[in-house]
């Protein structure tokens, strides 16, 4: 087998089984490549199950869909930092067809998907042959390159549960240039507020660690008056974050640059 | 079979469902228009519409094209030939390369939005990378809201100073034919075996059994070099082999070349090599220190060259200043990264070996490779492809050897393409500077002496280590009058990745460290940082530091010019937290350091009447192919559209140098000029006309009037030269220059270009992000031969001082493609002010000096100089990323 294109969820199962890689955008799997991908591949984007948003109680999003089409498509405000990193992913070719699965399962600590899907409690639906999972985003998420996929298993769908779909939401991404650019740091930030009061807060910080991560601390922190919430969050408590130095930025420098992006999100949504 | 709609017709193609898109359409459909920068989505140059969406064409399946509809640069929809015209009348396009994904990027923008802001044009071109323009003139082009000023035709005598579409403009937005787009039938595809380590021994296998496998064509190592396995741009330095034996000194060096039949995979997996890493000196400290492993046994401490200007007496200058700074600066190894990797083809016609590559030195690569593949220079013939930018690493060899052995050995063409690793890994680089010294000014201001010395790692091989060695200790003073100085520069090897040549040839590190300490030293003499460089500017008349008495010296005009903006920009920064003022200068010799530097320009006129120009200048975007021809026509005498251009193709055209240090506007302009005005006294001759004859053009004949009197000469009567022409004229320039002494001391250059920089920008106190808002640019060229190309390579070479300044640090090994090499996109360039001086050079054509690399070097100690007035932070390395500036605004660098 080479390169296989099904139509239907029934023909890709047993391609994945027996080892297929799988392709949606691409984007992840030609760099690196020669002029062609070489050994079995199954191209999921002529899945129809596979694609598309629907909302209706919860938020679905067809694990083929692609960042354009998220940040096209008309969401609740929760949704505004999944949109904001929508369109903020590489450029605007890798935004046409990366797909929201792809950046899941490819599991980089940089993905600039993850913070905003943490922020919304997302799930994943991993379907194969011998029936249907669901797990939270993050015990899907295992590290750098290494998610929670059996053989035989895909992604198939981000699952939103409508409890989350309340509130606002702001994404910050920290590069050293504006586009194309792999962030330093990214958090997003996604707000519930009662009258003058944030009820409930959810914080995420990504490229701080081997996975982006909820930072329950600073999600306490931000519970109270909305005046201040800012400044709260600068001084919140980020010590669950583990960042490296690499050739973007120092350990130390992405520690503050992540309060302060959580604290600039805070600020947009509030 | 897959089938989709290309450009509206229906295709059918072979193809594996697997393959990239961007390799069904440029070698299976031949349709190369598509360029391939980079196979991993970093830059963009592939993108084609897929069912009206823009995507890389190398991150597609083939598969997912089944059934759609693609269009491409070739393409005729309603918004690409708008986006097409207005490219042309803004100068979007230069080299090039990018314009095919920049022009597919606005048509998917415009047919949503035909009329974006530039806010949503950088949103759709951000995934488009440019190295030449600077970004400026395709934003404009995209939203077409402003007038453009491009001239179509202007008439006889008027074309010099008009800006003049460029004359190779229509090729350029049609998707012009670079070094990897031209594919003979049969061409063997070649690939190189490179080092993977720094510093390594290495030993062959079964070099046979792998050429003996299926697909296999052959395989090459440095034993199969007929000739002088060793080339430098510099000859008597050469010391860099095409092909290496054991041991490799940096990583990407070539140590075998495979060539593989048409259509077969071109994998190198198993071949047999055994590597035995050998502790690599990396950097020029290890280097230099005793006892350290020599790269070439004959150059002791590793010391290339070094270079030295004395002037004075610098150390008793500075005793007695009154004020005195000091200070040191590093910078990094910075990558070229055109968006065209090296590419090229060779095949033999006859008992000539014909190369067509990616070029800027057409003759420098004749002479090289001939003596590296053993052949007489008359047997190989250099066809220069279009260049997808060059800035200097695209005057050293690169495939031209390695295809012209494989032709040779093999009878065959033989076509080679780097991969984007593969570019950045084997190719020169800036040289990373570590620099240090002082400077002192009197109680007035006045600068009494420097005193400076600098170390540049110059990497395995020469390459242009000892112009770089020479060219930093004239430039350091910068344009200051500067009456006692002692400069030095070593270039030492390491082995590290080759060092050479990059728009500026280490004056821009240079300037980084002189025009930093400036601010610090105006401030401790009390002065505007402005005013303190106009006080100290060079005038007509002055002595360099070389002892070179100067004219049409353009830096004081270029500083003044810069007056009203300084003062409202002081204004604007004192209003608001973070923001910053600087500004820098530059000057620039232009052509070689006191060496020969000729360039031979030849016109003829054939009896049908046509006028051709043999236009040697290699074009790589910077406009040559347009500028020289507007000189030759004003100095000939007949409209720029009269003239047929051939290129610096070496079997039809003389050499006109190669294109670097800001030389060709200048020598080979000079060369047009004289070359136009001896074939127009020829055809006055003919028609006993005077000087202010007029000549016109008809088939067969040209008119010459005089006056009340019109003589009409039949170019069909008179006698044809060996190379066809009725009437020819060829002439060359050399420019006057002298060799520099033991002090340093001469005329190293016969023309200097000039000019001065201002930033605005803030820097995010929390983040150390940098926000530029706008650069003020003031040039003294001379003669501004066409103002629209003059002002595209100040936006260009600025975009690449932002670069230096704030992005970009190539590390060997780790940065090796352009998601972790950064390179300025769309959005990192702000609105740049063009102020344009023309303070005539007597010695240059019309009064022209040169521009290219002077445009870079003013930018980047500008921007730290912003940087510094904006929060105090002292960055003494570049470059500035965020989080070094958040550690230097706390004093921790």
């Amino acid at each position: 087998m080479g390169y296989l294109r099904p139509a239907t969820l029934s023909e890709v199962f047993p391609a994945v089984a027996s080892g297929a890689r799988v392709l949606a955008g691409g984007t992840d799997l030609y760099p690196g490549q020669g002029s062609r991908l070489v050994g079995p591949v199954v191209d999921l984007t002529s899945v129809a199950a596979l694609r598309g948003i629907s909302l209706s109680g919860g938020l679905r999003l067809g694990a083929c869909t692609s960042w354009s089409e998220i940040a096209e498509a008309g969401l609740p405000p929760a949704c505004a930092a999944l949109q904001q990193a929508a369109r903020q992913v590489g450029g605007r070719q890798i935004q046409n067809v990366g797909t929201i699965g792809g950046n899941l399962c490819n599991a980089s600590p940089a993905a600039d998907g993850v913070p905003p899907l943490l922020a919304l409690d997302a799930e994943v639906e991993l379907l194969s042959a011998a029936g249907a999972r669901r797990l939270p985003l993050a015990r899907f998420l295992l590290g750098p390159r290494k998610v929670d996929l059996r053989a035989g298993e895909i992604l198939a769908a981000v699952l939103i549960p409508e409890t989350a779909l309340t509130g606002r939401s702001a994404f910050q991404k920290l590069g050293a240039r504006a586009y194309l650019v792999i962030s330093i740091a990214m958090a997003a930030v996604r707000l519930t507020v009662d009258g003058d009061r944030i009820t409930r807060a959810a914080v995420a910080v990504g490229a701080c660690g081997p996975v982006a991560s909820r930072l329950p601390a600073v999600e306490a922190a931000l519970l109270g008056p909305v005046a201040g919430a800012a400044d709260r969050a600068r001084q919140a408590d980020y010590a669950a974050l583990s960042p490296i130095d690499d050739v973007r930025a120092t350990a130390a420098y992405r520690r503050r640059a992540a309060r302060e992006l959580v604290a600039r999100a805070v600020e947009s949504c509030a | 079979m897959i089938g989709f709609r290309l450009n509206g017709r229906a295709v059918q193609v072979a193809a594996p469902p697997g393959e990239r898109l961007s390799e069904v359409l440029r070698e299976r459909l031949g349709a190369r228009g598509t360029k391939v920068g980079c196979d991993a989505g970093d830059c963009g140059a592939c993108s084609v519409l897929l069912n009206g969406r823009s995507v890389c064409s190398c991150l597609v399946p083939a598969g997912q094209a089944d059934g759609a509809e693609i269009v491409t640069v070739e393409g005729e929809t309603p918004e690409l030939t708008r986006l097409r015209a207005a490219f042309l009348r803004h100068g979007a396009a230069q080299c090039g390369i990018c314009t095919p994904g920049m022009l597919i990027a606005g048509a998917e923008l415009l047919a949503r939005n035909p009329t974006p802001t530039e806010a949503e044009a950088m949103d759709a071109l951000g995934g488009v990378l440019c190295r030449c323009t600077g970004y400026r003139k395709i934003l404009a082009a995209v939203c077409d809201a402003a007038p453009a000023v491009a001239a179509d035709a202007p008439p006889a005598g008027q074309a010099v100073g008009a800006a003049l579409v460029r004359l190779d403009g229509a090729a350029k937005v049609a998707g012009d034919s670079f070094g990897a787009d031209h594919a003979p039938e049969g061409a063997l595809t070649v690939k190189a075996v490179r080092s993977p380590h720094p510093h390594a021994a290495f030993r062959f296998g079964d070099l046979a059994g792998f050429a003996a496998r299926p697909g296999v064509a052959g395989v090459f190592t440095a034993a199969d070099i007929p000739g002088r396995n060793a080339f430098s741009v510099i000859p008597p330095f050469a010391d860099q082999p095409a092909i290496a034996r054991s041991p490799a000194r940096f990583r990407g060096e070539c140590v075998a070349l495979v060539a593989f039949e048409p259509g077969a995979e071109a994998s190198l997996d198993g071949f047999p090599v055994d590597w035995a890493p050998l502790p690599p000196v990396l950097t020029p400290a290890e280097a230099e220190s005793e006892g350290a492993h020599l790269l070439h046994p004959d150059r002791k401490a590793n010391l290339l060259i070094e270079g030295r200007v004395q002037k004075g007496n610098a150390e008793a200058a500075l005793a007695a200043s009154a004020h005195v700074v000091e200070g040191s600066f590093t910078t990094s190894y910075v990558e070229h990264a055109y968006i065209e990797p090296e590419a090229g083809v060779a095949w033999i016609e006859g008992d000539t070996l014909v190369i067509r590559a990616c070029t800027q030195a057409p003759g420098m690569d004749r002479e090289d490779t001939a003596l590296v593949l053993g052949l007489p220079a008359e047997r190989v013939r250099i066809i220069p492809s279009a260049v997808g930018g060059g800035f200097g690493s695209k005057l050293d060899l690169s495939v031209q050897p390695l295809i012209g052995l494989v032709a040779l050995r093999t009878g065959r063409p033989a076509r080679m393409i780097y991969s984007r690793a593969e570019s950045m890994a084997s190719t020169t680089k800036r040289h990373p500077a570590e620099m240090t010294g002082r400077i002192g000014c009197d109680a007035r201001g006045r600068i009494t002496g420097i005193v400076f010395e600098g170390r540049f790692n110059t990497g395995a091989y020469s390459s242009w280590g000892p112009t770089v060695a020479n060219r930093v200790p004239v430039h350091v003073s910068g344009p200051y009058l500067t009456p006692n100085i002692t400069a030095r520069a070593r270039a030492v090897h390491t082995h590290g990745p080759v060092s050479g040549a990059f728009r500026g040839f280490g004056v821009p590190q240079g300037a980084l460290w002189q025009e930093t300490l400036y601010d610090r030293l105006a401030e401790k003499a009390g002065l505007d940082r402005l005013e303190f460089r106009i006080l100290n500017a060079l005038r007509d008349g002055q002595c360099s530091a070389t002892g070179q008495i100067l004219q049409a010296v353009g830096i004081g005009p270029c500083l003044e010019a810069l007056r009203p903006r300084w003062r409202a920009a002081l204004d604007w920064a004192a209003q608001g937290p973070g923001r910053g003022v600087g500004v820098a200068s530059c000057w620039y010799g232009c052509g070689n350091t006191a060496l020969p530097n000729p360039s031979t320009i030849r016109i003829g006129m054939t009896p049908g009447g046509e006028v051709v120009l043999h236009q040697g200048a290699t074009d790589i975007g910077q406009g040559s192919n347009t500028v020289i021809a507007q000189i030759a026509a004003d100095a000939l005498g007949l409209p720029v559209a009269a003239l047929r251009l051939l290129g610096g193709d070496t079997a039809i055209t003389p050499d006109a140098g190669k294109t670097s240090a800001s030389r060709q506007t200048f020598v080979s302009g000079r060369a047009a000029e004289k070359a136009g005005r001896a074939l127009r006294h020829a055809t006055l001759r003919l028609a006993n006309a005077g000087q202010g004859a007029r000549l016109d053009l008809a088939p067969g004949c040209i008119t010459v009037t005089d006056g009340p009197v019109r003589r009409r000469i039949d170019l069909t009567a008179l006698p044809v030269d060996a190379r066809g022409y009725a009437l020819s004229a060829e002439e060359t320039y050399d420019p006057p220059t002298t060799g520099l002494d033991a002090n340093g001391q001469g005329t190293p250059y016969a023309v200097y270009g000039y000019g001065a920089q201002l930033v605005e920008l803030s820097v995010d106190r929390a983040l150390g992000t940098v926000t530029l808002y706008h650069i003020t640019a003031a040039h003294d060229l001379g003669r501004a031969i066409n103002p629209q190309l003059v002002t595209g390579q100040i936006e260009g070479g600025i975009a690449q001082g932002i670069g230096l300044a704030l992005m970009e640090e190539y590390l060997s090994g780790r940065t090796e493609n352009l998601h972790d090499y950064l390179i300025p996109t769309a959005g990192d360039v702000p609105p740049i002010d063009s102020i344009l001086l023309e303070i005539p050079d007597p010695e240059g054509p019309f009064g022209a000096k040169g521009l290219g690399e002077h445009v870079l070097i003013p930018t980047a100690p500008a921007i730290l100089n912003a940087i510094r007035h904006a929060t105090g932070a002292v960055l003494t390395r570049t470059p500035a990323l965020p989080h070094r500036i958040l550690a230097a605004m706390e004093g921790q660098e």
